[in-house]
């Protein structure tokens, strides 16, 4: 393993460290670990706090900042972070209008963040989770842990940021959230593995000319593993993958703050058609030069042309990332007067700015 | 042996710690296998922090205080998927022996079963999912049935830890359903679960902190 790292256990820390002294309008904490806007305590606003493992870059830390995220938990390497190190950045953003979480769907993720969300509300601080399940490589929730959040997440993050700015209230900013998570598909593949620092070897095998559809961001197995093509057809089935995936119906949960308990909820993602338009996200996983993403972009503009999707919007860069992987994703958002209002507000991130 | 003193739960945290962390490269390669390659460091870094605790365990006499500061130690420490799994099961375990300074056989099932259904209610998995619960519904209803037998402490320690092992090998032929190797499906068969496992090394240093 040939990495730019001093100590194994630093890792997380020093990145914070880096990130507070190049972008003073963010602070860290570090015990528990915590990234949040500097202006928090003047802020009148619903909270967004958003979290994850480490290492899909620039998330969720990059994404801190006006008009998007209040404030980010970063976990381990690709380990989700703890219940009271959300509590406690929670409870230091919060200013009286209450917190939404935005959670990927992880196991993990979930629990910890159910469990921060149960102390929060225990605790008078209104709280409420919505989740990000958005990879149309899973295809079932009955016989698996359900859809993977990935690339959705960014484009949740800045819009509910940004209608948090303009005032929204907790409720209003988690029916967005929600309805943003419903017109959200992803589908990504690697070219290649990742290395997690601790583990020091690449987290899966494959071989010289094998490539795997359907990947998720720690590099778990999606679809299936093909041999190596060319980006015209890589890109055909991950965009074909989005544009044709059915109706998508799963349970969730959700805090009902009248009984004071979780309850369980049907939710629906309806199918892409013709004439949609989409906030495009062409992504790469981490070692993949913009020049191949532009590739990809490529291919997936002559097909959405062909069906009548038409793209309102896009971004094109690593923006949710798993490690050093070689790879793309796709993500396409569905949009709306509401939804194109949010996106194009200003946004003053460390990763993400315009309008500012 | 009737009674489970204070020294012996002391033991167990210690004894668990110290099993965790020479089975760290162990369980970890189980998750590399089906998962994502992080139950080990998980596991010992929960476990390190548990151990720097043992002081502050054994100057505490109320086993009901001793537990919840367990689950909470591991809560915080593990992160993951196991982190609330284990924090909770020992959080809830602590619930129902509050203020006691001593358990008898009556007093650990109770515990041990509510813990099991704190971690059932976290986690949403059944028998059968390829998790934990694999190991540890089948250890409760195994310790519900020794209630009538009037067995020994050593006795009931002995059964449930064969129980434990029987159940963390039928893990390999099933599919996963739930956590991150649910994604694998049928891939998932032919492997070992590693919270199972590591349920398994936790009841297995119960066993051994009262024969010493």
């Amino acid at each position: 393993m040939k990495k730019l790292i001093n100590n194994i256990e630093d890792v997380i820390t020093e990145q914070m460290q880096g990130m507070a002294a190049a972008h003073p309008e963010l602070k860290i904490n570090l015990d528990p670990k915590f990234i949040i806007r500097a202006d928090s305590d003047s802020q009148k606003k619903v909270v967004i706090i958003s979290g994850g493992g480490s290492g899909h870059e620039p998330m969720h830390g990059g994404y801190v900042g006006k008009g998007m995220l209040d404030a980010a938990c970063p976990g381990e390497v690709f380990t989700s972070p703890t219940p009271d190190q959300m509590f406690e950045c929670a409870k230091a953003a919060h200013n009286g209008h209450g917190v939404l979480f935005l959670v990927k769907n992880y196991t993990g993720d979930v629990m910890n963040f159910e469990m921060a969300a149960e102390m929060l509300n225990a605790e008078g601080i209104k709280t409420q989770n919505v989740l990000i399940d958005d990879d149309v490589a899973v295809k079932d929730s009955l016989y698996t842990a359900g859809r993977r959040g990935v690339g959705t997440t960014v484009i949740m993050e800045k819009i509910v940021g940004a209608a948090a700015e303009a005032g929204y209230s907790l409720e209003a900013c988690a029916k967005l959230a929600t309805k943003v998570n419903s017109y959200g598909r992803s589908m990504g593949m690697a070219l290649t593995s990742c290395i997690v620092p601790a583990a020091g070897k690449p987290n899966f095998d494959i071989d010289e000319n094998e490539i795997e559809i359907g990947v998720g961001i720690h590099g778990e197995p999606g679809r299936k593993r093909i041999p190596h093509t060319s980006c015209d057809e890589i890109t055909s089935i991950l965009t074909h993958a989005i544009l044709d995936d059915g109706v998508y119906t799963r349970q969730i949960r959700e805090w009902d703050h009248g009984t004071g308990n979780w309850k369980e909820i049907e939710f629906t993602s309806p199918p892409f058609k013709s004439g949609d338009k989409m906030i495009v996200l062409v992504n790469g996983l981490g070692s993949t030069p913009l020049s191949e993403l532009y590739g990809v972009y490529r291919k997936m503009h002559e097909i959405c042309e062909d069906k009548n999707i038409v793209i309102t919007r896009k971004i094109i860069g690593s923006y949710i990332t798993a490690l050093d992987m070689q790879g793309v994703s796709i993500t396409m958002v569905k949009t709306d007067d509401e939804i194109l209002k949010f996106w194009d507000a200003p946004v003053k991130t460390p990763a993400l700015r315009w309008g500012v | 042996m009737k009674t489970l003193q204070h020294k012996h739960i002391i033991k167990w945290f210690e004894l668990a710690s110290l099993t965790l962390r020479e089975n760290k490269d162990y369980l970890t390669k189980l998750d590399s296998e089906i998962g994502d390659a992080d139950h080990g460091f998980n596991m010992e870094r929960g476990f390190n922090k548990v151990h720097n605790k043992l002081e502050e365990f054994s100057l505490n006499t109320d086993l009901g205080a001793i537990f919840k500061n367990m689950g909470m130690t591991l809560i915080s420490s593990i992160g993951g998927a196991s982190g609330p799994l284990y924090g909770t099961f020992f959080l809830q375990f602590g619930m129902a022996i509050v203020t006691k300074t001593e358990l008898s056989l009556q007093d650990f099932v109770t515990a041990f079963e509510k813990g099991v259904n704190g971690v059932k209610l976290r986690g949403r998995a059944s028998v059968g999912d390829k998790t934990m619960i694999d190991v540890l519904a089948p250890v409760a209803d195994r310790l519900k049935e020794s209630l009538s037998e009037n067995n020994t402490f050593e006795k009931v320690f002995s059964d449930i830890v064969k129980s434990a092992e029987k159940s963390m090998k039928s893990t390999v032929p099933l599919i996963a359903k739930k956590g991150r190797a649910s994604y694998l499906g049928a891939r998932s068969v032919g492997h070992q679960d590693a919270g199972a496992t590591s349920s398994y090394l936790i009841l297995k240093s119960l066993k051994e902190a009262i024969e010493e």
